[in-house]
């Protein structure tokens, strides 16, 4: 079983996923925010290669990126990184996604990029801008080589748009909580938590719950209801603004745990059993 | 509207051969099949078909007029040269014709705001007057830089009841204020219309913008018809997103003229400061299709320049893309300098003041003079396809230095 695998099946309470970029705020803060967070209880990690030109990403997103570009991070880098968090203890195990945009990725060659992210230890991957109908060569390379490839749900999506990208989805799915590009929001809306049900009722495979996810009160709000909590924006406002960036997101990443932590205090069941 | 004519491209799927395609938010997913279907229906209701045909003619000012050019073919050395005029059009550029029937679709669709992505300007206030005429909100996404290179337009969108919001992100140019008007579309896609102002964006936007101005070319085949010329021997067009150009070629692409897109050389192709995408551009995706593209090794989007707002783009329609692949178009490229020129020479020998973007197509007439491809007597229809206004304070600041030219 891989380690995300692992991670998905033995879950009994909503996933903390925290969203890095590559590169940022510096270049060489990536490998110490990444273990301090590792540490500090993220089930998965998910680092963001950086695009000139990010669709769906909000201003502080849009930011961070523009910021790694200019300190110099490309897709080789960001390989290279995570074969260094491979190669230290406190990362060896903690599942690695990749968030980035079709170009660069096309750019860099479609089956060197695969080929080049197994052998760096990448888990899965997450592009944005590549919808399932679009992504036949992609999925497949991803498939043959055991990287997940995770599309996003949308909450306009009518029901058979649901069926098809979860089916799409090697191991999980995202939903995207509000129409919108990423960025932190105040409140969880009633009607996130609606979508989150009917992906509940339509999809086989787990889903995490992404955009616009601020802290623990919307982990404590959102996670009954998916796998799992990417907060991105927030965490990425935090390393803007922290004199200690991988301290203080750690600090931000132990909060998510502890709330994910008291979800599953609420008796969810285990991914696995809810599927028999 | 004659747009049920067979379609061999797009497929489906939206792809010319290996170009186009949807590569966007999943969030627009919905949207965009949402949008393909109520086109499609559009085109099978002969209400819409008649609705868009009254508003050409009657609010627009179709047909336009085709413009033998006496003394500029003589300044070229005797061939033909007819320019087709859009900027003789409402607003000034052609950009009309694709704002007209996109609002008509907005309208069909329910939904109460209409946004855009302008450069120039041309298109911005395209949208805005059409969005003033139907009573729909309209908020249009303009690159700061753009913003002080084209005042005038900025002034007249919002004399019409629009919003431009300046967009201070990236190359602050067309690129990025198309970043926004996505984004804006991703958040407000339940009561929002994005009209995208050129022949690119995700299917079925290059499909059905070309759609919408085929007219140009068509128009150009009946008005050669009534002077009892079958068939030009060139088209000539200039390409930003590639908008006026398809409009101008698509009636004519199985039949004898030759095609040819003149897209900015900005500084000079060797100066890296252009947006000659097609010339020098790679295969890659931007603003949800794959087409050519000015990109770095690393696949980050590099800054396009042109001294024309309306070309500063460095992306072009996947269409193109696929035209220049097949071999069945050919694109070249002209300078800053040579378009200001050109500019110059059409205001003093035909007393037109064409927009910087159509005077790239005049400057390359010169160039073909100058190597001898035009010969005396081959018909050439040239799309003018804006006019000019709105790029002189800008040309006074350039002629006044002179030595930049």
């Amino acid at each position: 079983m891989s380690r995300l695998e692992r991670v998905l099946r033995q879950a009994r309470r909503p996933l903390v996923i925290p969203f890095v970029t590559a590169g940022f705020p510096e270049l060489d803060s990536t490998l110490d925010i990444v273990t301090a967070i590792a540490a500090a209880g993220a089930d998965v990690i998910e680092i963001g290669v950086p695009f000139s030109d990010p669709l769906a990403d909000g201003p502080t997103i849009q930011r961070s990126s523009e910021r790694a570009l200019a300190n110099g991070v490309t897709v080789a880098w960001v390989l290279d990184t995570v074969a260094k968090l491979r190669a230290l203890p406190a990362t060896s195990a903690v599942p690695l996604i990749l968030m980035g945009y079709c170009n660069p990725i096309f750019r860099y060659g479609l089956d060197r990029f695969l080929d080049d992210a197994l052998s760096a230890g990448v888990d899965g991957l997450i592009v944005p801008d590549l919808p399932p109908e679009e992504a036949r060569e992609y999925r497949q390379g991803c498939q043959q080589r055991g990287i997940a490839a995770v599309f996003l749900v949308a909450p306009n999506a009518p029901d058979e748009r649901i069926v098809t990208v979860d089916r799409a989805s090697t191991h999980f799915s995202y939903c995207v909580s509000i129409t919108g590009v990423t960025g932190a929001r105040a409140e969880v809306q009633a009607r996130t938590v609606a979508f989150l049900q009917r992906v509940r009722a339509l999809a086989e495979k787990p889903f995490v719950v992404g955009f616009g996810v601020r802290g623990a009160e919307h982990v404590l709000a959102l996670g009954p209801y998916a796998d799992g909590v990417v907060v991105g924006s927030a965490l990425i406002e935090i390393l803007e603004q922290a004199a200690d960036p991988a301290a203080a997101a750690a600090a931000k990443v132990a909060e998510l745990r502890a709330a994910a932590d008291q979800v599953g205090d609420g008796a969810q069941p285990p991914v696995e059993e809810r599927q028999q | 509207m004659s747009t049920s004519k067979s379609r061999s491209v797009p497929d489906k799927a939206g792809k010319f051969g290996r170009f186009g395609g949807r590569f966007v938010p999943e969030t627009l997913i919905p949207a965009l099949l949402e949008l393909e279907r109520a086109y499609e229906e559009a085109l099978q209701d002969a209400k819409f078909v008649q609705q868009l045909e009254n508003l050409r003619a009657d609010y627009a000012g179709r047909p336009t007029p085709l413009y033998r050019a006496e003394r500029l073919s003589e300044e070229l050395g005797g061939a033909q040269v007819w320019l087709k005029r859009e900027d003789l059009l409402h607003t000034g550029a052609h950009k009309i014709n694709n704002t007209i029937g996109q609002a008509l679709l907005a309208l069909r669709m329910h939904k109460t705001r209409v946004i855009a992505e302008t450069g120039a300007g041309q298109h911005g206030v395209a949208t805005a007057t059409v969005a003033a005429m139907f009573g729909l909100e309209c908020v249009v996404y303009m690159g700061q830089e753009d913003i002080v290179r084209q005042r005038l337009n900025v002034f007249r969108m919002e004399l019409l009841g629009a919003r431009v919001i300046p967009v201070t992100s990236g190359s602050r140019t067309l690129k990025d204020a198309t970043n926004e008007a996505i984004r804006d579309w991703v958040t407000n896609v339940e009561n929002t219309f994005y009209i995208i102002g050129s022949v690119v964006g995700p299917h079925p936007y290059p499909m059905m913008v070309r759609d919408f101005h085929t007219v140009i070319g068509r128009e150009v085949r009946q008005q050669l018809g009534a002077h009892s010329i079958g068939a030009p021997d060139w088209l000539v067009a200039c390409v930003g997103g590639g908008s006026n150009a398809i409009g101008l070629f698509y009636d004519w692409i199985d039949a004898g003229p030759r095609l040819i897109g003149v897209e900015a050389a900005g500084h000079g192709l060797e100066s890296g400061q252009h947006a000659a995408t097609l010339s020098v551009g790679t295969v890659g995706v931007l603003h949800g299709a794959r087409s050519l593209l000015l990109q770095d090794d690393d696949g980050q989007v590099q800054l396009a320049h042109s001294i024309s707002a309306g070309l500063d783009y460095p992306g072009v329609g996947p269409e193109h893309a696929w035209l220049q692949e097949t071999g069945r178009a050919s694109y070249a490229s002209v300078t800053d300098s040579e378009a200001v020129a050109a500019f110059e020479r059409l205001c003093r020998c035909e007393g037109i003041i064409p927009a910087l973007e159509s005077a790239h197509a005049i400057a390359y007439l010169y160039q073909m003079a100058e190597r001898g491809e035009l010969r005396a007597g081959e018909v050439v229809v040239v799309c003018l396809s804006g006019r000019g206004d709105k790029d002189v304070a800008a040309l006074a600041e350039v002629l006044g230095k002179g030595d930049e030219r």
